[in-house]
């Protein structure tokens, strides 16, 4: 017979909030985390008082591999950083060796690297927007959508770069090899059939009275906090900060393309989801342009050197606006072949020091939707 | 009207329903084991050696130069030099490997190796299903080998610029050898 269980004491009278205090372990095996990321909740009945990230699982040690290899063999290492964006990361990556090395870049190399990039934000962007839909309890349907043209850009990455998620493609001094014939033809397919997409899929959720509920108001991001906390990309835009580095450094071709920087109000759920969908459309501008007067030539500077690349001792910092955010690569240089120092500035892991901060007040249920707002790929967080 | 987004969502997803039945554009995916997609041109999957003629070790084109073991940022290339050469496609002796390993369970299938090998040798392989029961993954130079008409049949493209570019140097080669009399004409 099984004992009945003992009995609690009573509470006594005036009992401080706390006394009852439940801590949940939310991963790192819990399909909302994306990823093997660890969150330590303590709650008071549903709401957050206190959230503690833990991270490090996925730890491969890739700033000291690639200061042990040449600057050549990094790059299908900053393929594996964030999984999904492997072509911003590449891009990022040689922006800094360029910078470091003093490369030159040919302008339709330029170009692709523009498209490639755009695309890969629309993918991104895309996949981000199933993956919360998701995390909101819109189960598979919207993040099925997403893949579904997800596929259509991958299979343009496949037949350009070989591969489907580890390009592997950009080059310090230009880009790997010149675009397959008829790709750019196909490409321009895939846009074209981008915007109905989105169309569709605003229709599918933006209005649906579910997802206002339960993304508005929650996970708020002040302004301030935003800045003071260093978050970039899009969760710095919803809370209303105008700062996209496609602007404000004009990297590559940027200068050249007419587009727009979608800002939200509120910094909430919502707006961070919404400034995605307004960044899509505005990737779509900039990719019709980019189609459209992409040059001929050749796309590698012939006087860049894949093997044996030493350059003269120096430091570089080269960044880029990838989907998530400030993607930036710092290089130390002592004229080896090797980098002295090889470091990466993670947007992943940046933009989430402020997850306490907006959970702080929530019910544990909208602690899985903000983390889903911020967009981490755990291979950045931890690299 | 409280519910009209929700509405508005279900015509999409009943459209979209539908759309699966015959619309192609909403069919990306194949049913895999059955149906399989040709591989692009492009595509890489593991490397592989090519050789020449018939004889896989008498006409491999590697001349064990270890530049792609020393640009592999896995470093899963092991490779042993031969001391007995042989002669390469133009009659010059060259070095050959004694050892080629690659082991699969390290390799990132990255494609540097054969970007940056200058003699043609190590090229990306389309095959992708090579589960086996076998723990041992380091595959040897001939388990690696693979004739130049697989390599013309998987890559045509690139397979037929590298012929032509063989085919010039091995006339240059010719007429060099006819213009100048050897030592012991003279």
């Amino acid at each position: 017979m099984i004992a009945p269980p003992p009995e609690l004491p009573p509470r006594p009278a005036g009992d401080p909030p706390g006394h009852d205090l439940l801590e949940v372990a939310l991963g790192p095996h819990h399909p909302s985390t994306h990823g093997v990321f660890r969150m330590n909740v303590i709650l008071d009945g549903e709401t957050v008082v206190k959230l503690t990230p833990v991270f490090g699982y996925l730890h491969r040690n890739h700033e000291k591999i690639a200061e042990h290899n040449s600057y050549l063999a990094a790059i299908p290492y900053t393929d594996r950083l964030d999984y999904i964006c492997s072509m911003t990361n590449n891009w990022a990556y040689v922006l800094s060796v360029e910078k470091l090395a003093a490369l030159a870049v040919p302008e339709r190399a330029e170009y692709i690297r523009v498209i490639v990039g755009e695309l890969t934000r629309l993918l991104n962007h895309a996949c981000l927007a199933g993956f919360l839909l998701q995390d909101m309890g819109a189960l598979g349907t919207p993040l099925m959508y997403a893949f579904r043209e997800r596929e259509k850009i991958l299979d343009l990455f496949e037949s350009l770069s070989g591969s489907r998620m580890m390009c592997n493609y950009l080059r310090f001094g230009g880009c790997r090899c010149d675009l397959p014939p008829g790709w750019l033809k196909q490409a321009a397919g895939v846009v074209a059939g981008f915007g109905p997409f989105l169309d569709h899929f605003e229709a599918l959720l933006s209005e649906n009275e579910i997802l206002r509920a339960r993304s508005q108001g929650v996970g708020v991001l002040p302004p301030d906090l935003a800045v003071n906390a260093g978050v970039t990309g899009p969760g710095l835009r919803a809370s209303g900060v105008n700062y996209d580095i496609r602007k404000v450094d004009q990297y590559g071709l940027y200068k050249r393309f007419n587009f727009r920087v979608p800002l939200g109000g509120q910094g909430d759920v919502f707006d961070r989801y919404m400034v995605r969908i307004l960044e899509m459309r505005e990737s779509l501008k900039i990719l019709d342009q980019a189609l459209r007067d992409i040059p001929n030539g050749p796309v590698m500077d012939p006087k860049a050197r894949l093997r044996n690349l030493r350059p003269k001792p120096g430091e570089a910092y080269g960044r880029i606006e990838s989907p998530k955010g400030e993607l930036g690569f710092y290089l130390v240089s002592d004229g080896g072949p090797n980098p002295w120092r090889y470091r990466v500035r993670p947007p992943s892991l940046v933009n989430l020091t402020v997850l306490e901060d907006m959970c702080l007040g929530h019910s544990i249920a909208d602690v899985v939707i903000i983390l889903g707002s911020i967009d981490i790929v755990l291979g950045e967080v931890d690299r | 009207m409280l519910g009209r987004g929700i509405l508005r969502g279900l015509v999409e997803t009943w459209r979209n329903f539908q759309g699966s039945y015959y619309d192609p554009a909403r069919l990306t995916t194949v049913q895999y084991p059955e149906e399989k997609l040709p591989p692009q041109e492009n595509a890489r999957t593991i490397p592989f050696l090519v050789y020449d003629g018939d004889d896989p070790m008498a006409g491999l084109r590697c001349t064990a130069c270890s530049i792609c073991a020393a640009e592999c940022p896995a470093h899963c290339i092991h490779i042993v030099k031969d001391t007995a050469k042989k002669p390469d496609y133009l009659g010059k002796m060259q070095l050959q490997p004694k050892v080629f390993n690659i082991d699969m369970a390290v390799c990132m299938e990255c494609g540097i190796c054969a970007e940056v090998c200058p003699f043609d040798s190590i090229k990306m392989d389309h095959v992708f299903e090579l589960s086996s029961s076998d723990p041992d993954m380091v595959l040897q130079k001939t388990d690696l080998a693979k004739s130049n008409d697989y390599f013309r049949k998987i890559h045509p493209t690139e397979a037929a610029a590298v012929d032509a570019a063989r085919a010039a140097e091995q006339r240059k080669a010719q007429a060099k050898k006819e213009a100048v009399p050897g030592p012991s004409a003279v």
